[in-house]
């Protein structure tokens, strides 16, 4: 859980970083699509290495998936009879939500990837260039696409503010003296991150880059 | 009640001879057994508190075939995880001239010279392993920051010797030791049967062979065969009803045990611990001690006046009297327990009483908040503050603490010589199930070591010397067969009355009464009038008792009620005990035996003197051990 | 105090099992949850009926035998509080309780509220202990520990096996339990020889039986009613993937 999660984050961070250069321009955002292709080229064809990285990180997900759903089952067979009545003690229901953030969050990705990878429920379709099929895609007209959006990302910004302090703590590398500075540090990373891959859709929803 | 005096007894085990070389010798004079020879010998052990835990677990580790049984869930939750304060232990870490004499001299006078003195030696010399032994095995003991171990000091005691884990030592080390057994358990030398409750013992050819337990799931009774018993079943305080033991801690084990032919001896001797939360209504299940350690920086009082209904805070230092600091200023608040106990049940006899029922006095800790701070207060003292006010509803650091004495230990219990071994071959008995080493009063701190140093040191030594016979065959079937259909029709018998009162209700009665009648002062006149009304308590109890469902079940009433029923038995002979001993010792204060200024008057020319009860047909015989004092002359305790 | 109880029955491992409810009456605030219990049973014995049977032995709060989930909390909204300790001044007079046993797997109900929690006493059983032969050990003063390590040590030491993690863990996971053990030797110097192995051996035994995963939700330390921290839990896996590792 805590290693494939760990490799979805820095798979985020550098997602938003790079959906961020749509605010320098579509030629920036078109070279910085480019640039993935053409990784460590000539040392590896084209498209190698960012291949290898939509390995790991289809791997990722896949291992992040099948882990999560064998923690619910084990966690079902470890309650065969439940509570009639139940109450949570301890606070922040971000924790409690996360099986069902996570399949939100898949069922999203999917679609995102449909959308924007392959262009399939795109405007622009497939052959056209990334910038293009984003702004086509967000377009003020398609406000419904925007509100999942927002939807899915506050879904993966919850996800985290529990998953990121989690995976420390997974990990073992959690103590008394540091838990606030990491819950802190969680929520900060997944506010961040909700802020910086909602400008962009907002941005051009709202006409800002066009 | 009839009695009739048998042959004095001897313990013949403890060796002669200078008293710090007395155990090396009986070390060293018990026969060892065979290594090979370990695994074909089999021992129960019954119970699993700190003496009975710590020997399954040591004798598992010679190797010797161990069943071991307890009536709780889980061997981790025998009653000695209760203890708060500490252990006793003669290490001298501070220098500040302890040693081993010492805590023996403490010991023999604390216990009002009623103990052997050979036993305690061994106690004292033994106590120094326990601390090195618990340490090794993770027992989290408050430290200094030096790194080293810290102490502090207790009741009866002028020097600091008390080790401890904030306030739940007896946690700490009943851990150490289940976690010793849990060990054994995987290593296969011990098997374990937990929610088994011991109903008879079974004697065949003079020995004792085995147990009659019932499975307290399924109510199965079965039937345990080995070469010897250990019987380390705890105290029997639970024959007051309201007493600071757990709710399941019975005198069962040791009563059938003595009903087989085993010696019980100084019944009578009760100890009742001075700071314990007054009672607060008629459905009160238990009482709750507040650690005696807390005396170390509490001070007692009551109001001068009589029936002063102030509230503490507005009651002024002149009306307030520190009775323990102004009657012993020597020892102040530290007088041993039985001196601290009569002392706040006389002030409340005056009218001087507080809380509800004038039975409470304060203990206050505003001086040492005012001396040391509310921090450092909190921190020695900061678990048993919340546990009072959890019960309590109320905040000591601003109102002082009630308290009011309760039933918490006992000294008595089955008679074992210097070997732990009862006048039944092959039945061993250790730790607060037996008599042996506190006299008439038991020191704060004392009751872990004395756990500790019987199963960990001492019994598995001395069993082995008894151990080196055997195997012992074949037991006789009659034997097991006759025990078994005499607890089945125990059982039936409870089941069968179907009376109007629950064994809760009689258990109640017999308590009260108890408390009343042979608690904290005895009187010839209370004691005669117990005799009379136990035995007509009990016969309605037999005709009128209500144990509801059946004995092929998980059924709570069903144990409670056969407790009960040994309970009244018990009850019986405390007070026939208490009445012959007509002089005040130690727990055990006979009103018509003191001197002018009310202390307790011993009487050593008629009784210094164990008195170890036999049951027969007939009715009790009295047999006497006589005790003699080489090393520490007999006076009268002051703690002036 | 007038309260209206609903409290599961169940009246051996093979019955189903149900809700039953119960008029008490005349509660004194004063009392326990559990003298609150037998008041009831009481009644229930003398009316020829089965008293409700629960674990409990010391009624302080130390032998970790008691223990109910109580309006959906285990031991009780009270914190830091076992059922023993909890006194019935915190309800609202004609409040309405219910009462369930631990709920887990690992922990199947034997009779009512009572479970079976020996899958506690195997995880011991797999390494919560120190070898060190009874005579064996050198002088207490041999090997100094710091003090700090010595109070974290005791923290993590005053476990008492009572099960109300499990019971409040969403996973059933018995995750503070174990690592309440493992943390309380492996801060000490005596723990050290076997700690890697013991917390390989414990965490493999709390999988085996049958316990859930841990998802750190906090429910565990929220209901312990010694405050066992969280933090217990990164410092056994620590040690688990240090263990596995090698
Ligand atoms: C509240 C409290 C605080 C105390 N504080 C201190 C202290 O600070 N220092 C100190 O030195 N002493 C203290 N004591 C005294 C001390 O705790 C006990 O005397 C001591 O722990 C007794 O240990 P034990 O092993 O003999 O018996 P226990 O710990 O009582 O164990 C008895 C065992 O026998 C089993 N058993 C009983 N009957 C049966 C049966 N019929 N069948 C099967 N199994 C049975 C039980 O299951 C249990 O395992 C305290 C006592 C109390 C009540
Ligand atoms: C594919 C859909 C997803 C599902 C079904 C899913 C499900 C889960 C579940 C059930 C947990 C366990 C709860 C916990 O450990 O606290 C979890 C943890 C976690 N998730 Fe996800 N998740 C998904 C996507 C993601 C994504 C996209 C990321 C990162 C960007 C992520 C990061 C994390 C992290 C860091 C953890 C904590 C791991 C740990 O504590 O061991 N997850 N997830
Ligand atoms: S960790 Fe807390 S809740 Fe869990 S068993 Fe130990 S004391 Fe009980
Ligand atoms: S009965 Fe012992 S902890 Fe509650």
């Amino acid at each position: 859980m805590a290693v494939t999660g760990a490799v979805m984050v820095l798979f985020l961070v550098a997602h938003m970083a790079g959906n961020l250069k749509i605010f320098l321009g579509k030629d920036s955002f078109n070279e910085y699509a480019h640039a993935l292709r053409t990784l460590f080229e000539p040392l590896l064809p084209y498209r190698t290495a960012l291949t290898i990285l939509e390995i790991v990180l289809v791997v990722s997900v896949l291992a992040h998936m099948w882990a999560a759903i064998s923690l619910a089952r084990r966690a079902g067979h470890a309650r065969p009879v439940k509570y009639v009545a139940k109450k949570s003690q301890a606070n922040g229901y971000a924790t409690h939500i996360m099986r069902f953030g996570g399949l939100t969050i898949a069922l999203f990705v999917v679609w995102h990837l449909l959308d924007l990878t392959f262009g399939v429920v795109n405007p622009k379709g497939f052959d056209s260039a990334p910038a293009d099929r984003m702004v086509a895609g967000f377009d003020p007209s398609r406000w419904w696409v925007t509100l999942i959006y927002i939807v899915a990302v506050v879904m993966v910004g919850l996800h985290l503010r529990h998953g990121i302090w989690s995976a420390v703590q997974t990990l073992g590398w959690a103590n008394r003296a540091r838990y606030k500075a990491l819950k802190g540090t969680a929520a900060l990373v997944s506010v961040v991150l909700v802020i910086g891959f909602l400008a962009p859709p907002l941005a051009i929803t709202f006409g800002v880059v066009k | 009640m009839k009695y009739t005096e048998g042959a004095p007894i001897q313990d013949t085990k403890a060796p002669a001879g200078p008293i710090e070389e007395r155990w090396e010798k009986r070390k060293f004079s018990a026969r060892l057994v065979n290594p090979a020879n370990k695994r074909k010998l089999d021992v129960i052990v019954v119970g699993t508190g700190l003496a009975g835990g710590s020997a399954a677990a040591t004798l598992g580790e010679l190797g010797y075939n161990v069943t071991s049984f307890c009536y709780q869930d889980s061997p981790r939750r025998a009653h000695s995880i209760a203890a708060q304060g500490g252990i006793n232990a003669a290490k001298n870490y501070r220098g500040d001239g302890d040693s081993i004499y010492r805590l023996f001299y403490d010991t023999v006078k604390g216990g009002d010279f009623r103990a052997r003195e050979s036993n305690v030696y061994r106690l004292a010399q033994v106590s120094v392993n326990i601390i090195d032994q618990a340490v090794a095995q993770g027992v989290p003991f408050a430290r200094e920051y030096g790194g080293l171990l810290d102490t502090r000091s207790f009741g009866g005691a002028q020097v600091s010797r008390t080790f401890y884990a904030r306030g739940q030592t007896g946690q700490q080390l009943l851990l150490g030791a289940y976690q010793a057994l849990e060990r054994q358990i995987a290593a296969g030398t011990v098997t374990m049967h937990t929610r088994h409750e011991m109903l008879d013992v079974i004697v065949s050819e003079g020995r004792a062979r085995g147990v009659i337990v019932r499975d307290m799931v399924t109510g199965e009774i079965e039937r345990h065969l080995a070469d010897a018993v250990v019987l380390a079943t705890g105290g029997y305080g639970n024959v007051f009803f309201l007493s600071t033991n757990a709710k399941g801690c019975n005198t069962t084990a040791i009563w059938r045990a003595h009903e087989r032919g085993a010696y019980f001896a100084n019944p009578c001797y009760t100890q009742i611990h001075p700071t314990c939360i007054p009672v607060s209504g008629d459905y009160q299940s238990k009482l709750t001690l507040m650690s005696e350690s807390l005396r170390n920086d509490g001070r007692v009082w009551v109001p001068l006046r009589k029936n002063d209904e102030r509230a503490p805070g507005d009651i002024p230092e002149d009306e307030r009297d520190y009775y323990l600091e102004r009657i012993y200023p020597a020892f102040g608040n530290l007088v041993p327990r039985d001196i601290a106990s009569r002392a706040a049940k006389n002030v409340c006899d005056e009218g001087r009483g507080v809380g509800p029922g004038g039975l409470g006095v304060y203990l206050d800790f505003r001086d040492a908040i005012d001396r040391l701070g509310r921090d450092a207060v909190e921190k020695k003292y900061g678990n048993l503050f919340e546990m009072y006010e959890r019960i309590t509803g109320e905040n000591p650091y601003d109102v002082p603490m009630r308290i009011y004495p309760a039933v918490h230990y006992t000294m008595g219990g089955l008679w074992v010589d210097y070997d732990l071994q009862s006048t039944i071959p092959g039945l061993f008995v250790i730790g607060e199930a037996n008599f042996s080493d506190h006299g008439a009063n038991r020191l704060g701190a004392s009751a872990l070591m004395q756990g500790l140093a019987d199963g960990y040191f001492v019994l598995p030594t001395t069993i082995g010397d008894y151990l080196a016979d055997g195997p012992f065959g074949e037991v006789d079937e009659e034997a097991v067969a006759e025990a078994e259909i005499k607890v089945r029709s125990k059982i039936d018998r409870l089941l069968a009355v179907n009376g109007t009162r629950t064994p809760d209700s009689f258990h109640r009665e017999l308590g009260k009464l108890m408390w009343d009648y042979c608690g904290m002062e005895r009187t010839e006149e209370s004691l005669r009038k117990a005799l009379e009304r136990i035995p007509e308590l009990r016969q309605e109890f037999w005709e009128n008792v209500k144990v509801s469902g059946t004995a092929e079940e998980l059924n709570q009433v069903l144990e409670r009620a056969g407790r009960v029923a040994d309970f009244f038995d018990l009850a019986e002979l405390m007070c026939l005990d208490a009445l012959v001993r007509t002089e005040s010792c130690g727990g055990h204060f006979r009103a018509e035996s003191q001197d002018a200024d009310g202390e307790a008057l011993r009487d050593d020319e008629k009784f210094a003197h164990v008195s170890a009860w036999e049951r027969t047909p007939d009715g009790p015989v009295l047999h006497k051990e006589p005790l003699e004092y080489e090393y520490v002359k007999m006076t009268q305790r002051s703690y002036k | 105090m007038n309260l209206t109880l609903k409290v599961w029955r169940q009246s051996g491992p093979q019955d189903k099992g149900r809700m039953v409810t119960y008029r008490v009456e005349d509660i004194s605030p004063d009392m326990s949850f559990l003298e609150m219990l037998d008041v009831l049973n009481e009644r229930l014995i003398l009316e020829g009926d089965d008293p409700i049977a629960f674990d409990h032995d010391c009624r302080e709060g130390i032998c970790g035998m008691c223990g109910m989930v109580i309006n959906g909390v285990a031991h009780g909204e009270q914190r830091a509080t076992t059922t023993c300790q909890l006194h019935m001044r915190h309800f609202e007079d004609g409040a309405e309780i219910t009462i369930e046993p631990w709920r887990a797997a690992p922990f199947p109900v034997v009779k009512d509220l009572v479970v079976d929690r020996s899958s506690f006493d195997r995880i011991i059983q797999a390494g919560g202990f120190v070898s060190v032969p009874a005579g064996s050990a050198p002088d207490a003063h041999s090997v100094p520990v710091r003090k700090e390590d010595a109070d974290s040590a005791f923290d993590a030491a005053t476990c008492i096996g009572c099960g109300a993690c499990v019971a409040a863990c969403p996973n059933g996971s018995a995750s503070l339990f174990t690592a309440a053990k493992i943390t309380h030797l492996s801060l000490l110097p005596q723990g050290q020889p076997e700690r890697l192995n013991r917390a390989k051996a414990m965490v493999d035994q709390m999988d085996s039986e049958g316990f859930g995963g841990c998802t750190n939700t906090g429910e565990c330390t929220a209901v312990c009613p010694k405050g066992i921290p969280l933090d217990t839990i990164a410092q056994m896996n620590a040690d688990y993937l240090k263990a596995n590792s090698k």
